[in-house]
């Protein structure tokens, strides 16, 4: 069995991964969703990818462009 | 106390040590280690003492104050973030290619003016800016810088700003893609490991969407393996003749290929092409950058070049001019780099946990783009400087043969020989080297030394030399892809103030209408870069930098208005010297640019030679007929005309900012726009 450390740290390293993309964690989304709006359904995890998706280089989308 | 102290003043004298072995080893070369060592001292005592001094009783962090990912959290834009993740994420964002390109250029002085910038620069006013505007921008809800400029300025700067910033979008983009035009001309390893990216970015782009939705990690392996074989494949093309001669491009050629790629990649649909590359480059800039510092490491190599060379008084071959204020200007990114007031004011202040975490996350992440940097200089500097000045001349200076190169850099008091030259270039599997200026192909020929040393040795300089072109090539195009839409929305936005109408970016028109003039803008740049006969990195780069450098300074200025409005003015200094610093150096270097009598250096000198040239009937080297004369001629006006506008924009935000902070400087009371935490307590 894995130490929670370790856990922790693969977990860190896995959401650092996908926050570089900009794509935040989505079972915080959903925790955050159950808990204030718990009458709205939330984004299944592929709708919640593609809107970040769109969010990062879409309209206004300031995230997507990188540094010189 | 000395429990305190003592380990911090063991790093201050090892760092003393090693930047003094550093800066005092004239005639002898030294070790690369020791100019890392100093870097990372340098770094530890500034986090842990000036940062903090900001973060206590400039900034006044506090813990205790909501941050907007708590007061706004919606699972998405707004979350609070593990500081570890996040820092990832801020610097993936501002980690692009012009920390490595910058110190390269400027190696042309020898290594020591270049690293003392480097750690100078990035102490003082480049993690400053990026810490500072990010904890503004969190105090604000996380607003980008032109809005906080608006708010706190007005709307007149706030226009002249974005203005400003998307004239230097501009110049970015040509410049980036200039760099990969000089990378990938005549050279069809590069050109078929680089092309083979976007089928392997398309395919991927399918499987995420399609197959396997969501899956980033899965995909990016995937990927990774896949640009591997490309680059083996590379060497398989350029060895076989015919597909050799497929894939030999012009520069001219490849400029009109990366502008008709821009234009359409700009248009697809984000998931098929943009995404899956930005998660390759992404992944492979954290992995090469990762790999170079652990490179340097195990190999410690010797630094070739000189402390300093005799080009410090200016006339070197890379780029033209004296070592103030060129010097502050060629290297931009890695020692303060305007651009990340943007990365700072955009995603990352709605992440921040916790207010104290920005110092880690703004500071600190700085620090590590400075480290980047010091590596790429490390890099340029362990390279025969022979090698180094024959990579980076102008055809004009070194000629087109390496029997012309040799004599030319031999004069230049480097001593080398045609077999030198060649053997260089057949040994990281290209047909030539000579003239590949911009930085890029300069780094990975370091880069080869380096990983070829820890692994497959000679035999593998090719295979390393080629990856590290596709990894900055990789994410030169995506930043391509990612700007000329940023650039879009941006044009949309601006000319939305005039015609509102513009404003619809689901309308076609608008769309095609904007992508089209902003890849046409870049695009201009790109084919004047890639056809001028004097080179186009000497002259794109001092512009890019130059406007990058005023963007930092603007973005302080602002900052210093602010900490008056927050009646914090005997800190001021901390925003105001290096505004005041960047200010004297951008507007003396633009000066230079616009005014210098030597057609070398100045635009409008070197346009005016040649139109004189062509009235008397003449010819001057090394234009080969009229029409190249005449190309000259517009360049240097044009050039001209564009470092005018930039100081345009930097004077009149200046006038407006110390308007502004005079008047804040009258006003008693706290007017800065957040919500005061003093005024909270004395109301409560």
């Amino acid at each position: 069995m894995m130490s929670s450390n370790m856990r922790g740290l693969l977990r860190c390293l896995c959401d650092g991964g996908r926050l570089m993309v900009g794509v935040p964690n989505y079972e915080v989304y959903v925790q955050h969703m159950g808990q204030r709006h718990p009458e709205r359904q939330p984004m299944n995890v592929i709708e919640f990818a593609r809107d970040r998706q769109n969010a990062r280089f879409g309209q206004g989308g300031r995230g997507g462009f990188r540094c010189c | 106390m000395l429990k305190k102290y003592g380990v911090w003043a063991l790093v201050a004298l090892l760092g003393a040590l090693a930047l003094g072995v550093v800066a005092t080893s004239q005639g002898e070369r030294i070790n690369a280690l020791w100019m890392v060592t100093a870097a990372v001292c340098v770094y530890l005592i500034a986090y842990r003492f000036y940062s903090r001094f900001i973060a206590n009783r400039v900034m006044k962090l506090d813990g205790a104050r909501p941050t907007p990912a708590h007061t706004h959290t919606d699972g998405l834009d707004y979350v609070p973030t593990n500081k570890y993740v996040l820092f990832g994420h801020h610097f993936a964002a501002i980690a692009g290619a012009g920390p490595l390109v910058g110190p390269v250029l400027a190696a042309q002085l020898g290594y020591l003016p270049g690293i003392l910038w480097i750690l100078v620069g990035a102490v003082l006013a480049g993690a400053v800016q990026d810490f500072v505007v990010l904890v503004l921008s969190m105090r604000r809800e996380g607003r980008s810088l032109g809005e906080l400029i608006r708010e706190e300025l007005g709307m007149i700067p706030g226009l002249i700003a974005q203005i400003g910033t998307f004239a230097i979008m501009v110049i970015i983009l040509a410049v980036l893609a200039l760099i990969v035009v000089k990378a990938l001309a005549h050279s069809p390893w590069g050109a078929a490991t680089v092309g083979a990216t976007i089928p392997i970015a398309l395919g991927m782009g399918i499987y995420t969407r399609y197959l396997r939705p969501g899956k980033i990690g899965e995909v990016s392996v995937i990927g990774f393996v896949l640009l591997m074989i490309a680059v083996m494949g590379g060497r398989w093309v350029a060895e076989t003749p015919a597909l050799a001669a497929a894939f030999t491009f012009t520069e001219v050629q490849l400029c009109w290929l990366l502008i008709g790629y821009g234009a359409i990649a700009s248009v697809l649909p984000v998931w098929l092409l943009l995404a899956p590359r930005d998660y390759l480059s992404t992944f492979i800039k954290i992995g090469a950058i990762a790999l170079l510092a652990l490179g340097v490491m195990i190999v410690r190599p010797t630094l070739e070049m000189p402390a300093l060379t005799r080009f410090i008084d200016g006339g070197g071959p890379v780029w033209a001019g004296p070592v103030f204020p060129f010097l502050f200007i060629t290297i931009a990114c890695g020692a303060v780099s305007g651009f990340h007031a943007l990365i700072s004011s955009g995603t990352t202040p709605k992440l921040l946990n916790n207010e104290g975490d920005a110092r880690f996350i703004g500071y600190g992440a700085m620090l590590m783009e400075s480290f980047v940097a010091v590596m790429a200089l490390v890099a340029a500097s362990i390279l025969d400087p022979a090698v180094y000045f024959t990579m980076n001349s102008p055809a004009a200076v070194v000629g087109t043969t390496a029997e012309s190169a040799a004599a030319a850099v031999t004069s230049m008091g480097f001593a080398t020989t045609p077999d030198v030259i060649t053997q260089t270039a057949a040994d990281i599997g290209e047909t030539t080297i000579i003239s590949r200026a911009g930085g890029a192909p300069t780094l990975a020929v370091g880069m080869a030394h380096i990983f070829s040393n820890v692994a497959g040795g000679k035999a593998w300089m090719g295979f390393w030399y080629h990856f590290a072109i596709l990894f900055e090539a990789l994410f030169i195009l995506t930043a391509i892809d990612a700007g000329t839409r940023a650039g879009r929305f941006m044009l949309q936005d601006l000319i939305g103030v005039a015609i509102p109408k513009f404003r619809q970016t689901s309308a076609l028109g608008p769309n095609l209408i904007a992508t089209g003039l902003c890849v046409s803008a870049w695009g201009y740049f790109l084919y004047q870069g890639a056809t001028d006969p004097l080179g186009g990195v000497n002259t794109l780069w001092p512009l890019f930098a130059l406007s990058n450098q005023m963007l930092a300074g603007i973005a302080l200025t602002f900052a210093t208005v602010v900490i008056f409005k927050m009646k914090r003015e005997r800190f001021a200094y901390v925003t105001l010297v290096p505004a005041l610093w960047l200010f004297v150096c951008t507007i003396t270097a633009a000066m230079m640019k616009l005014f210098s009598p030597d057609p070398g250096l100045g635009f409008i000198a070197q346009a005016r030679k040649y139109s004189a040239a062509m009235d008397a009937g003449q010819l001057l080297a090394p234009a080969k007929n009229v029409a190249e004369m005449n190309k000259i001629v517009m360049n240097g006006w044009i050039d001209a005309g564009l470092c005018a506008f930039f100081v345009l924009v930097s004077v009149s935000i200046s006038i407006f900012a110390i308007r502004a902070a005079v008047l804040a400087h009258r006003n008693k009371n706290w007017s800065a726009r957040e919500y005061s935490p003093v005024l909270e307590a004395e109301a409560g």
